[in-house]
């Protein structure tokens, strides 16, 4: 891939790949904008957001950049119950990626947006000098649907909810880290990457008064656990022999001296579900894939406020704080 | 010769409320002649005294060489009074008000008191919860000031006649011995079963029951002064492994409990100083070496040549002792690595799994103290942890912290956590409260915070506390800092460490920078980065790094503060590429991770760099296979290499292994890289672990003394102060200071307040408030 004055005719040819790859809509959006109908909400809520994608490497077991992107979007949407309509994607390319890589990461994002039910309908390509980036950047941008007989919110969670999470710990951040050949760490892990709309479905069918939902990315389940305690105002307690987690994970993460609490997950969600509903909603997502090993992590209780607190192995509660940045040793 | 009558105002200052001093001073002015008043004020007690000017002398005489066992006069003043003298001496009971000396420590039982426990004729005999104003409860039962009977958890218990009229009798023992108590009036004791407590035996039958519990192997959970204890007989070795299966400790060394000093001497070595530890009234765990080929069985410290041992401190424990008579187990009731259990009520939710038995009683406790544990070094009781029988014994801070410094809290440090708190001239520390990352633990924190702040009648102007971002004592600190509108001043843990020493020995405020050798685990220095082994040039305002060992990753972070192989790999990774490594050390590392871990060491992903000096130890330990695979406690590899150093030492290591040292522009490194493949030769030629152990100590002390002397000669400093975790080894300590002082340095080490993180808080309340002075003088 090359850049600079005569980038016209490459940038025509980087477009044409991304075009290929998502089809239609935007080759009917011949204006500067994609046109969307609004009946597609249906008298709901409009659901948006966006996220940037920086990750090494960026083929990794389970997925690539491209997928990450649209199921980090697209979960951003079906965490808050809403039916992901359409995708934007931007991509900050360094100069000198292979044109197969970026085919690859092409149709991957079309395979994962046709796989989440929705369509990318517009989006923008720079190619930067070497150096400027790392090999691509990709940022999207997200619309659904919310039904109007939809509301789930942290802030509804309340004492007695169970907490259940739908997959095992820390497995896109173990993969990743296990895929980084420099480690050397031979494993069969996959990342968890995955749209989770229809997981979501299961769930709110089989429990529908599901207070919140939420998607642990970056930061891991104990992110989403003190998010969950902060909104409502109530304490997130689980239980360390309840976390389900792939022996390779628990591995990884007791050789390099990571807590799987903390390592991101791509398709993983911690949701809050009244107690009389947590099995109906258990024995739903086991019926899906990417839900075979759904189960109750903990429950929420009256105190302490806004905080996550873990019963250790050995009996002990433990209190499970945000990271400040870095995970610093503290043991003096 | 006449002697013309006289009048003075006594001023006494120390540990003189709480502690029967003003019934002591009542009996001496009858003996002396002396008639006039006593009474308790914020500063301490003070005496009007009329009589001759022999009779003066001869009271004042008294008052210092007679003093009760648990007084400690700081200061005496005394001023010409000019008052007509009253015709009797007359105590002037308490009015309240602002009074900070009279938080006391807990104190073990007194020998009048033990004698009436074992006098069958004394109406006491057996009562296990009798005490006089020389021994018994008094922190762990504090709720409130005053010191009064209805502020502590004996106000259910409203005294009989006959204890009463003790307790109003100025001549008596009891005389406002607040938490006096006899089978009449006080509270009672019982053992029950453990999962069902309706099988209970009151009374007497209760220690017998526990008595034979222990016989039998079992395990007793006993409710002493700060907490419960689980026992067993010491002697039984299936009754040790049970309780350690059962509190999953396999490996970290229990204490004991033995009945008197005599029956100390079959298993343990006692000196002078370290019986005087053991029947003080303070009553530590006293670390002591085990005999050799002694008579109790392996397994109560793996890989140690030392033992915890205390002495009954409660009349319960003794009656106990007198039942068993064999040396008991007796380890803290903590499950889960949650502080120990304090209440009937969850003894008998969270210890039944552990006990067979309890023996608990109606008698509350308000404040867990858990058991002090000092060893003596050069002659000294030197503490590990302040808990029951030390705090909160208030510390005097040096000239320049005026009286009138504004207050401080500090918050100290995380894992072996103790806050201070700076009040009129006295530093307070709390007692020992444990690992913050548990609920537990910070829940106590929380509330002894709240108690102290009420006791001492608090309004801090600064809050203190450790820089580290991951420290749950900053947010904490953080929290009440902004709560309340204060500064919060971060102190670094190093600085904290040299200055909590230098607090002790009354190093004033204006002084002149001094050196602190401080080595530790991890702390946070300068600029976010982890120190554990530097020299400081330091006062308290500010500390300037001289010299530091050379930092090395720690590979997967906290994890290499659990698993020794990770610091010997790091540190081989280090000294050269993988080829060059010595074979027997590889061996070493065999089976372990080695490869992701150099590869994250590459990359840096969660390796980060420390001088940590606890690290490399640990790494030694590895090398000489005392400690390989992971320590089961924390410091259990340097105690395992600090044990077997000493256990093969012969006075003179003739060849200690050599360090070198770098000089860099802005301050001297040592590198330890060296001593691997002198480690490695020794264990070509299977030299034991014990002279590798002590060749490394050896060494360490003569580099760093080297490094000291010369920044010695470049600062123009004589004295050292020496602090960090990594000081509780007392062979280290001991070959520093040895040449050091044979270079013609003077040494202070540690005397009052741990040299782990027990003692950060005492440093950072000086650094805060140092600070905080310099800035408002200046601006
Ligand atoms: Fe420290
Ligand atoms: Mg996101
Ligand atoms: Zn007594
Ligand atoms: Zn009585």
């Amino acid at each position: 891939l090359a850049h600079g004055a005569g980038g016209r005719a490459m940038r025509d040819l980087i477009d044409e790949i991304f075009l290929k790859a998502f089809g239609e809509t935007r080759v009917s959006g011949l204006e500067d904008q994609a046109r969307l109908a609004l009946d597609a909400f249906g008298g709901g809520t409009l659901a948006f957001t966006t996220d940037s994608f920086v990750i090494d490497p960026i083929f990794f077991p389970g997925g690539d950049i491209g997928k990450l992107a649209v199921c980090g979007t697209v979960n951003d949407l079906v965490v808050g119950g809403a039916k992901p309509v359409a995708l934007t994607c931007s991509v900050i390319i360094e100069e000198g990626l292979a044109f197969a890589d970026l085919h690859r990461i092409a149709e991957s994002m079309a395979t994962a947006a046709a796989e989440a039910g929705c369509r990318i309908v517009t989006g923008d390509t720079k190619v930067v000098p070497r150096g400027a980036a790392d090999r691509i950047f990709v940022n999207t941008a997200g619309i659904g649907a919310i039904p109007a007989d939809r509301s789930l919110a942290a802030r509804h969670i309340r004492p007695g909810d169970a907490l259940i999470v739908n997959t095992t710990l820390g497995e896109h951040g173990a993969a990743v880290m296990a895929a980084r050949g420099d480690l050397g760490l031979t494993s069969a892990l996959q990342s968890d990457c995955r749209p989770l709309g229809e997981l979501v479905e299961a769930l709110l069918e089989a429990a529908p008064d599901t207070r919140a939902i939420r998607d642990a990315t970056r930061g891991g389940v104990a992110t989403v656990l003190n998010e969950f305690a902060a909104a409502s105002g109530t304490c997130c307690r689980i239980a360390e022999d309840k976390l389900p987690l792939r022996e390779e994970v628990r591995g990884i993460s007791e050789i390099l001296g990571l807590d799987p609490l903390y390592i991101a997950c791509e398709g993983l969600f911690v949701a809050a579900v009244p107690q009389a509903q947590t099995e109906a909603a258990l024995a739903a997502l086991r019926k899906r894939s990417g839900g075979e090993a759904a189960c109750q992590i903990g429950e929420v209780v009256a105190t302490p406020q806004g905080r996550a607190v873990m019963t250790s192995f050995f009996g002990g509660d433990r209190l499970v704080d945000m990271l400040e940045g870095e995970q610093l040793p503290r043991i003096c | 010769m006449r002697d013309a009558p006289g009048a003075e105002r006594i001023t006494v200052r120390g540990l003189v409320q709480g502690v029967g001093f003003r019934p002591f001073v009542y009996l001496i002015a009858g003996k002396a002649g002396i008639t006039g008043s006593v009474r308790n004020t914020g500063a301490g007690v003070e005496i009007d005294a009329f009589g001759t000017g022999a009779a003066l002398t001869d009271f004042r005489n008294r008052l210092t060489g007679d003093a009760p066992p648990l007084a400690r006069i700081d200061a005496i003043d005394a001023a010409p009074l000019g008052a007509p003298a009253p015709r009797d001496f007359s105590i002037e009971l308490s009015t309240g008000g602002a009074v900070h000396a009279a938080a006391t420590p807990d104190a073990a039982l007194c020998d009048a008191c033990r004698a009436e426990l074992l006098d069958p004729g004394d109406r006491r005999h057996g009562y296990v919860f009798l005490n006089c104003t020389h021994c018994g409860p008094r922190f762990s039962i504090l709720r409130a000031l005053p010191y009064d009977r209805a502020n502590t958890t004996m106000a259910r218990f409203p005294m009989c006649p006959a204890c009463r009229a003790e307790y109003r009798d100025v001549a008596d023992r009891r005389f406002h011995a607040q938490p006096t108590a006899c089978p009449e009036c006080g509270p009672m004791l019982w053992a029950e079963h453990a999962g069902d407590a309706t099988q209970r035996e009151i009374g007497a039958g209760a220690i017998a029951r526990a008595a034979e519990c222990l016989s039998r192997g079992g395990i007793v959970a006993l409710k002493g002064i700060g907490g419960f204890h689980l026992a067993c007989d010491a002697t039984d070795r299936s009754a040790i492994h049970l309780l350690r299966t059962r509190k999953r400790r396999p490996d970290k060394p229990f204490a004991l409990m033995i009945r008197d000093l005599a029956a100390t001497q079959a298993f343990v070595r006692v000196n002078d100083a370290e019986a005087a530890a053991l029947v003080s009234p303070a009553a530590p765990i006293v670390l002591l070496d085990m005999l050799p080929g002694g008579p109790l069985p392996e397994g109560l410290a793996p890989g140690l040549n030392r033992l915890g041992i205390m002495l009954p401190y409660s009349p319960l424990h003794a009656m106990l002792m007198e039942a068993v008579d064999v040396p008991l187990v007796m380890t803290s009731g903590n499950p889960g690595g949650d502080p120990q259990v304090t209440t009937n009520a969850e003894a008998r939710d969270r210890l039944a799994d552990f006990a067979d038995l309890f023996l608990m009683h109606d008698r509350d406790i308000a404040n867990r103290v858990d058991d002090s544990l000092v060893q003596v070094t050069s002659g000294r009781a030197r503490p590990l942890r302040r808990g029951r029988g030390l705090a909160p014994r208030p510390l005097p801070l040096p000239e320049g912290f005026g009286a009138s410094h504004p207050q401080v809290i500090a918050f100290g440090g995380d894992i072996k956590n103790t806050f201070g708190l700076a009040k009129g001239g006295v530093a307070v520390l709390s007692q020992h409260i444990g690992d913050l990352s548990g609920l537990a633990t910070e829940a106590d924190f929380l509330r002894t915070l709240e108690l102290f702040e009420t006791l001492y009648g608090l309004s801090p102007a600064v809050i203190a506390a450790d820089p580290h971002p991951g420290y749950r004592s900053r947010s904490l600190a953080r929290d009440l800092a902004s709560a309340r509108g204060l500064p919060l001043v971060e102190v670094g843990h190093h600085h904290a460490h040299a200055a909590a020493c230098m607090v002790e020995h009354g190093v004033p405020l204006d002084t002149a920078p001094v050196l602190a050798v401080v080595q530790d685990g991890i702390g946070i220095g300068e600029a976010g980065a982890l120190w554990g082994c530097e020299v400081l040039h330091c006062d308290y305002r500010g500390a300037k790094r001289l010299a530091t060992l050379r930092t090395a990753p720690l590979p997967g972070g906290d994890q290499a503060a659990r698993q020794p192989w990770r610091n010997l790999l790091a540190r081989l990774s280090q000294a050269g590429t993988r080829d060059s490594w010595p074979a027997s050390l590889c061996e070493r590392l065999r089976g372990q991770p080695t490869e992701p871990l150099i590869a994250a060491m590459a990359s840096g992903l969660n390796t980060p760099a420390s001088s940590s000096a606890g690290r490399l130890f640990d790494a030694v330990a590895a090398a000489a296979g005392l400690c390989v695979a992971r320590q089961t406690y924390e410091g259990e590899a340097a105690m395992r290499l600090q044990a077997a150093a000493e256990g093969w030492l012969t006075r003179n290591v003739a060849d200690p292994y050599h360090f070198e040292i770098v000089d860099r522009p802005d301050m001297i490194e040592v590198d330890p890289a060296p001593i691997w493949p002198r480690i490695a030769a020794d264990l070509a030629q299977e030299e034991a672990p014990g002279a590798m152990a002590a060749r490394f100590h050896a060494g360490w002390a003569r580099i760093w003394a080297e490094v000291v002397t010369r920044l010695s000669t470049d600062t123009g400093c004589d004295t050292i102060f020496l602090s960090g975790g990594v000081f509780q080894n007392r062979l280290l300590s001991a070959m520093l200071a040895e040449r050091l002082d044979g270079a013609g340095l003077t040494v202070r080490q540690h005397a009052e307040v741990p040299a782990n993180d027990g003692g950060l808080a005492l440093g950072q309340i000086a650094v805060a408030l140092a600070r905080y002075q310099t800035e408002n003088r200046g601006g």
